[in-house]
Order: structure tokens, then sequence, then C-alpha cells
């Protein structure tokens, strides 16, 4: 096998089949921890009768869907209607090609492979740019559904996604400012080589910035309290009512993916990837870093998707406890909120960042 | 009823059951007072059941009656509680229903009953102007015994289908409904009707 | 070209949060509401037909079915109307009894109240923890008749049973749990911003409206009215029991809520109360075995859960009611229900709905 196509095609394309593999075992335990944190919350035991303690639960679930007749309403525009869920998952999907889940790297022949897809130098504008396509998918189903219901759905979603976008934008433009790269892998390192996360980074920590940042996050995925395009008390189910069987699975999954994409941007941007947590005391940071350090480069990436994960998991941890506290936002109350409170504060936020590396440089 | 062939010797006059005279005893009602002070000539007849006086009114006088009590600083009835049809066919014959009001005094404390005397497909006045929430109750009493009620502001059937065409309170309406009303919700296209898909 | 149309939507009957089969006709402009139009009369099953149908005694059962969340109430408010029309004395243990099971099923109505309307919001938690309380309460009765939902737990002229042995100190533990469990609720939302923006100045009406409407019950007290049957025109043990009437000053949803929860509390009081000053004694008066009341009528009311409950009954002397009219309070607030939400949005009319606590087996009767 010549070293170019190993480089250039193999690595890349197992690599994608494992992370697509894993957002999909992921999502689907995603699924049961939240009905299992929510029981817990709620004082209730959550689902228990598949498997032990319920572990094959959503496995069940997704079989359901997976082998569920597909129903395809008479009334609605056929293309778009089919079009839709592949428009939400593609996006969300795509999104983790540069996501860095972890540092290390360990050489399979001559060809050294690290713990992310692709480090493209525009790496947050990419971003950026493509999970803003996922709105499409929301406007599509519920537009072509020709029904009232998913219709009222896909504007409020429109609307919402798009005013929660520029707070969201606002955020990531002082933690640009504050890396001095849009790669996400740069900005990884950019903490590590300051020796502290940019959520406290000195003189200005970032608390505001991952307030924004997580706040339009839950706004953008369509979660409680802001889960409004599909407020299943007044809209029924919103924009995917009329969808039932796989092409509903796909407008869940792409939900749950979402999820776990503001999970992992939190934990690059703010928390500092797959650095590990020292609490600040120096002479910890080395072993910390890499658990096996016989295995070299490998032991450094599987630590580093030790650290990722948990970070990860506390900001889903965050998502799901607010889903269990908090009631819903109304849509104009959302709205007002977004452009009102949000956006200023993000204008804000950024000038003083950009104030505070000022005085940083003296 | 044939009187020859009655058997049964005609009963002596009941004596007047204690407990039936406390039940009919008369109250005092601030009320009533003001009522017959002010409007007497409406006032057809007053009896009193447990303690509340039931005055029967001429039924073109209702609403005038009605929104004396309702405005009068000294029976304040703010709240209609309850406003019904009574089909009388078998207590009275004729005139058919009878309207009921059951008026409250919030403040007061006091409760008066009005009633009205209607025949089939007579008209009685609506006291919607008087109290907004006697809408429902009319139109109730019209889905249920066929009282039109004149002046209402949108009388239609509020509890049976629209396209029903009986009144079931009335006393001739029988309690399993007609043969008819069996399955009146089927249609002869739902037996053939696929839904949803091509 | 470029005119815009009002929009019409169907709510219900099939909708999550519309709380039974209720259907309401929205006419939307943008997603404010233009106009509203409930229609009602899908779970209509006869009751007043059936009564005039059944004995005295055996219509009682119907009311169960009528507001299947406080069937006590409905059971007291038609056994009571019975006695009064046949002018029969309870004795006093069985008033109090009575005025412990109601007050129970008040607190029951109300948590389920709280449940749903919270839940309709987008409180999920709040509606698990409700139903916990609930479940106690529930437990209760079902050890006192049997039934957990449709008790038929009243007889004219009593009581059917005692309370079983235990039961009280049962029902006394109920009530010390319950204040903790309230301040649970009150952490949930109460200060809650999001709670806040959703329930203040949702569905105002003011105390005169809310009469016109005829309007009773929390929803009534919520607008600033301090109506209560129980202490306007007391019956059972009421007139000996000290109780406040918890009463709102805006009329908006937030605080026919606050009113709610404080009831709550009051009926609490009343409970530990009546277990505490209990008679002893008969538990039936005497009635007798065929129910035959003089001629005559009765328009009886007792305070419901949601308003007054009354029961109008004419009797023709026969073993059968000539006429059996049940007043709803469900019937009577949904009406309401067009004037509160115009003007609003779409999401407002489910915290409106939610806030006016209907049970549409009460509606349609």
């Amino acid at each position: 096998m010549s070293e170019t196509l190993l480089r250039f095609v193999v690595v890349p394309v197992a690599q994608i089949a494992v992370v697509i593999a894993a957002l999909l075992l992921i999502v689907v335990y995603l699924v049961l921890l939240e009905r299992k944190i929510n029981a817990f919350m709620q004082v209730r035991l959550g689902p228990r009768r598949v498997g032990w303690h319920g572990l094959l639960q959503t496995v069940a679930d997704v079989i359901k869907l997976f082998t569920k007749e597909d129903i395809t309403p008479r009334h609605v525009d056929r293309l778009v209607f089919l079009l839709a869920p592949v428009v939400i998952i593609l996006p969300a999907l795509a999104a983790f090609a540069v996501i860095p889940f972890s540092g290390g790297s360990f050489r399979v022949g001559s060809v050294g492979v690290r713990a992310w897809i692709s480090d493209v130098n525009v790496g947050l504008l990419y971003l950026l740019a493509i999970t803003s396509l996922g709105v499409f998918g929301v406007v599509m189903a519920g537009w072509s559904s020709n029904s009232k219901y998913p219709m009222l759905g896909g504007l409020r979603s429109a609307a919402q996604m798009v005013s929660y976008e520029v707070p969201l934008g606002l955020s990531v433009v002082s933690i640009l400012m504050l890396a001095g790269t849009a790669s996400l892998v740069g900005i990884v390192q950019a903490q590590e080589s300051a020796g502290r996360w940019f959520l406290f980074w000195t003189p200005y920590p970032q608390i505001l910035g991952l307030f924004l940042y997580f706040v339009s996050g839950v706004a953008e995925t369509n979660r409680l309290p802001f889960d409004l395009p599909e407020a299943e008390n007044e809209l029924v189910a919103g924009f995917h009512t009329e969808y039932s069987g796989m092409k509903f699975a796909f407008f869940f999954l792409a939900e749950y993916i979402n999820m776990v994409l503001v999970g992992c941007l939190v934990a690059v941007l703010f928390f500092g990837g797959w650095l590990p947590v020292t609490f600040g005391i120096p002479g910890l940071r080395e072993p910390l870093s890499n658990f096996f350090p016989f295995w070299g480069g490998a032991g450094a990436m599987l630590t580093g998707f030790f650290w990722f994960g948990l970070k990860v998991f506390l900001v889903l941890f965050l998502y799901l406890w607010m889903r269990a506290t908090y009631p819903r936002y109304r849509y104009d109350q959302l709205m007002r909120l977004g452009w009102k409170v949000f956006i200023p504060l993000g204008l804000g936020h950024v000038m003083v960042t950009a104030l505070a590396i000022l005085v940083r440089r003296g | 009823m044939d009187d020859v062939d009655n058997k049964t010797p005609i009963p002596p006059p009941k004596k007047a059951d204690p407990v039936e005279e406390a039940l009919r005893a008369p109250a005092p009602s601030r009320a009533l007072d003001r009522l017959g002070e002010a409007l007497g000539d409406a006032i057809e007849d007053v009896a009193y059941h447990c303690g509340v006086p039931i005055v029967r009114v001429g039924r073109d006088r209702i609403v005038e009656v009605a929104r004396f009590l309702k405005e009068d600083s000294g029976s304040r009835m703010l709240l209609l509680a309850d406003l019904c049809g009574v089909d009388m066919i078998g207590l009275r014959g004729a005139p058919r229903f009878d309207v009921v009001y059951h008026l409250t005094g919030p403040d007061t404390r006091e409760r008066i009953t009005l009633k009205v005397a209607v025949e089939e497909g007579g008209e009685v006045p609506s006291v919607t102007p008087v109290w907004r929430g006697a809408n429902w109750h009319e139109r109730e009493a019209f889905d249920m015994f066929g009282i039109r009620f004149a002046g209402h502001p949108d009388l239609r059937r509020i509890l049976m289908p629209e396209e029903f065409d009986a009144h079931p309170l009335r006393k001739d309406f029988p309690l399993e409904g007609r043969e008819k009303d069996h399955g009146f919700w089927r249609r002869p296209e739902d037996e053939t009707r696929n839904t949803y898909r091509d | 070209m470029f005119g815009t149309t009002e929009m019409q939507i169907n709510m219900g009957p099939q909708h999550p949060s519309t709380h039974g089969v209720l259907r309401l006709e929205l006419k939307l402009d943008g997603e404010r509401i233009v106009d509203t139009r409930p229609v009602i009369g899908y779970l209509h099953r006869g009751c007043e037909k059936l009564g005039e149908d059944r004995t005295y005694a055996q219509a009682i059962v119907y009311t169960d079915r009528m507001d299947y969340c406080a069937a006590f109430a409905e059971n007291l408010v038609y056994a009571e109307a019975v006695e009064r029309l046949l002018g029969v004395e309870v004795p006093p243990r069985a008033q109090y009894m009575r005025v412990v099971l109601a007050e129970l099923q008040r607190i029951a109505s109300h948590l389920i109240w709280l449940g749903t309307h919270a839940m309709d919001i987008g409180a999920l938690t709040v509606f698990v923890y409700g139903m916990r309380e609930r479940e106690f309460i529930l437990d209760l009765f079902e050890s006192y008749c049997g039934a957990r939902l449709t008790y038929n737990a009243v007889r004219v002229g009593g009581m059917p049973e005692e309370f079983p042995e235990g039961w009280v100190e049962e029902a006394r533990r109920f009530c010390d749990v319950l204040p903790s469990r309230l301040d649970e609720y009150h952490q949930l939302l109460t200060a809650n911003r999001i709670w806040l923006a959703r329930t203040r100045g949702v569905g105002t009406i003011d105390g005169k409206t809310a009469l016109d409407w005829g309007m009773t019950g929390p929803c009534l007290r919520g607008s600033g009215v301090a109506y209560d049957v129980r202490k306007a025109i007391p019956y059972e043990a009421y007139a000996d029991l000290d109780f406040d009437v918890p009463i709102g000053e805006a009329g908006d949803t937030y605080d026919r809520y606050l009113c709610r929860m404080e009831e709550i509390r009051q009926s609490r009081r009343i409970v530990l109360q009546a277990l505490d000053k209990l008679p002893g004694g008969e538990i039936r008066g005497k009635v007798p075995r065929r129910i035959k009341p003089p001629k005559g009528e009765v328009y009886h009311v007792n305070e419901g859960p949601r308003g007054e409950l009354g029961v109008y009954l004419v009797s023709d002397g026969s073993e059968h009611a000539y006429r059996c009219r049940f007043r709803s309070p469900n019937f009577v607030n949904l009406q309401a229900l067009p004037d509160m939400v115009r003007g609003h949005l779409v999401a407002d009319v489910v915290a409106v709905i939610g806030t006016l606590d209907i049970v549409l087996g009460c509606v349609d009767r």
C-alpha cells in the first residue's frame, strides 16, 4: 500500500467511520442518560426493563424506529419533505470533522495518526458556517409538511436559530482574539502554552463568554428552556409533527448530535479541550496528561479522550439538569432575550476582551 | 285515566308533614323585599323551598328583573350561578318548560331563584346583556330542551353535535336514544376511507 | 399580493395540553390570537338524563364520573342536595369526616392542577413531584373506600363507613409531610424568572368581569373577590373551623397560582383541625330505606376545588329526581377563555387553559 493512499484515504476514512460510530453510540446512551438523570431528579427509576437497569432501552427504541413503517403523508411536498431530515443531519455530522478530540499521536506505518479528522486553519469559521445550515432542514421540514403546527414550529425555529447565531458568534470572536488562530487545534494549543484554560484567562476570565456560548448553544439546539420549535405542549411536536419512523429518528439524532457538538465546543473553546484538570498545580500536569506513559503518544491520546469526554459530559449533564428544572420561555420573550440582552452583552464582552488583551500586552 | 275501573279508594288528604312544612317555610330575603318594592308587578308568585325564595316572573319582564337584582345596591345578585331548563310536562302540563335562574349575591350571601314559564317553541328574552356568563347556559338549555332565547348572540348547540335533530333532556326523549341515534358518528364513507397514505 | 391573512388553527380535541377533549378554534395573526372559539361536548355522557332515570342513591355513582379529579366533592354536593330535599340532619361525626375527605380531595386536585399546569409551561419535574404527594392522598382514599379515583364514598344522610384503623394517623402523617413538599414546589417555581415571565400578566381578568362570566373558585379569588362558599354559606362543619381564604390582586395566572398554592396550605390546616375535633357517635343519619323526598326543589352548592359545584334537584315525590341538573364550575369558567387569551400568543393559551384548571368530564357532564 502506498503511503499516499494510506495518508489520504485509509486513515481519514477509518477516522470518519470511528467518529460516526462513536457518535451514534454516544447519542444512544445520551438518550438513556437523559432519561436516567431526569428520573433521578424526579424521584423515579427511569427505564429498567430492557437489559440490566434498562441499558438496552434505547437500543430497542432505535430498532423500533428502524423497523417502523415509513409513512409519507399524502399532503406533503414530497421532495422537500424527504430532503429535510438529510439536510438537518449532514451539517450536524460534518461539524465533527474539525473537532480535536484529543492530543497525542501514534504511527501506522509511516503515517502519524492524530485524534482529529482534519485540522483546518479556518476551523471555527467552518463550524459557524456549517452548523447554521441546520436551520434549513428545520424550515424545510416545517414548510413541506404542509400543515399548520409544523409550519409554526419551523418559523419559530428559523427566527430562533438565526437570532442566537449572533451571540454565539460574538462569544467565539473573543476566543479567536485570545488564541490568535481559528484552528481548533490551535486554540487548544494556545491554552496549553498559556498554561491555563481560556475560561480562567487573566485579566479577564471568559466566564461571560462561556455563559453566552452555552445559553446560545442551548437555544441553537432547541432544548429546554428554549425548545419552542418543538414545544410539545403548544405545537404538538413542532416541525417534525408529520414525521415518523426513520425520518423522525434523523431529527432526533440531529438534535442529540448537536448537543454533543455544543459540549465538544465548550470543552475546546473554554475548558482547554483534552488538557488535564490540574487545579493550577504545576506538578500534576505531567502525570495527568498521560496515564499510560509506556504507550507513548497513544497513551497520551487515550488520556486526552478521558479528559475531553469528562468535560463534554459535564456540559451535557448541565443540559439535562436544565431540562429537569426550568419551564419554557415564550416565543416573544426568547426573541427579546436574544436581541436585547444577549447581543449587547456579547458585543460588550468582545470589547472588554479586546481591552484586556491590550492591558496584558502593556 | 278511566275513573270507572278505579278500584282503589281515593286516599284521604294527607296531613301536613312537619319536615315538609319546615322545608317550605318562608325565609327572610332582602333581595326579594327590594324586588317587591321596585318591580312588584313583575312577580307572579313566590314560594320557598329549603330557605330560598323561588320567584316566578313574567316572561317579558325577566331581563328587567334580572338587571334590577344585579344592579340594585340592596340585592347585588352579581353572580348568575346557574341557568337551566326544566321540562314540566310531567308536573303541570302547559306551559311545557320552565327556565330557572339561580342567583347568588357573593357579598350579601343570599340566594334567590327566578323562574320563567315558556311553552314549546316559545322564546325567552336572553339575560346575556345582564350576565355574560348566561351565554353558554342558554345555549345548553336550547340544546337540551329546544328553548329559544331572544337576543342571544350565538344560539347554537353546545354539547350535542350540530346536526343532531332532537333535544335529549326532554321527557319524551328515551334514555338510551332513538334507534337512529345509535352509531350517530358513523358515516357511510368511513367504511371505505383510507386516510393518510396514497 | 403582500397582504396578510389570519390563520385558522385547530387546537384539540387531540392535543397534548388541552386537558382532555377540548377543541379550540383559534384565529391567529402571526402567533397572536385574534379570536378563540371553544368547542365542547366530546365527553357528553348525559349525566343529567341518567340522574333522572336512577334513584337518588344510585345517581351518586354518576357524579364520580363528572369531575374525575375531584370525585369526592361531586359525591358530597349531590348527597347534601338530597339531604336538604329530605330535610335530614347529618350526624356531626359524619360532617367532620366529610370535611376531612373533601379537603384532602381539594389538595389532591390542586396537586394535579399544579403538575399539569407546570408541565404545560415546560417544567417537567413539578408534575412528578405533585404526583408523588397526590399518591399519598389516593392511598388514603383507597384505604377508606377501596377506590382511588371514583370514590362513591358518601351516602345520603352520612358516610358509608368509619375511618379504618390507623387512618387518622396516616392522614396526620401526610399533613406533616406536606409543608416541606410545598416549599419544594415554591422553590422550583415561585421565584423562577421564566415562570414569572410566563404567568405574570397572562390571562388577566378583573374581579368584576370574572363575576360577570360567573367564574367561581380560585379563578375568581385570584381576581380579588373573596367569595368562597365555605365561608359565605357554610355547609357541613366548616362554620366551626378556622381557615383563611387567600385572594389575589392582579387576577393573572400568577395570582391564581399563588392562590391555589395557599389553598393547599389552608386545606391542610382544615384537615388537621377537623381531625382534632373529630367527634364520636353515629355516622349515618335517619334516612328511610327508600329515599322519596317530598315534592319540591333545591339548588345546593358547595366549594369544589375548581369552584362552585351546584346541584339542582326537582322532586316530584317519587324515588327518582324529576330534574337533576349539575352546575359545573369548569363549564362556566371555560366560557371566559376567549376573553382571557385575546391578544396573547399561542403559548399563553396553554397557560390559560392550565390556570382555569378544567376537567372535561365536568365541562361536558
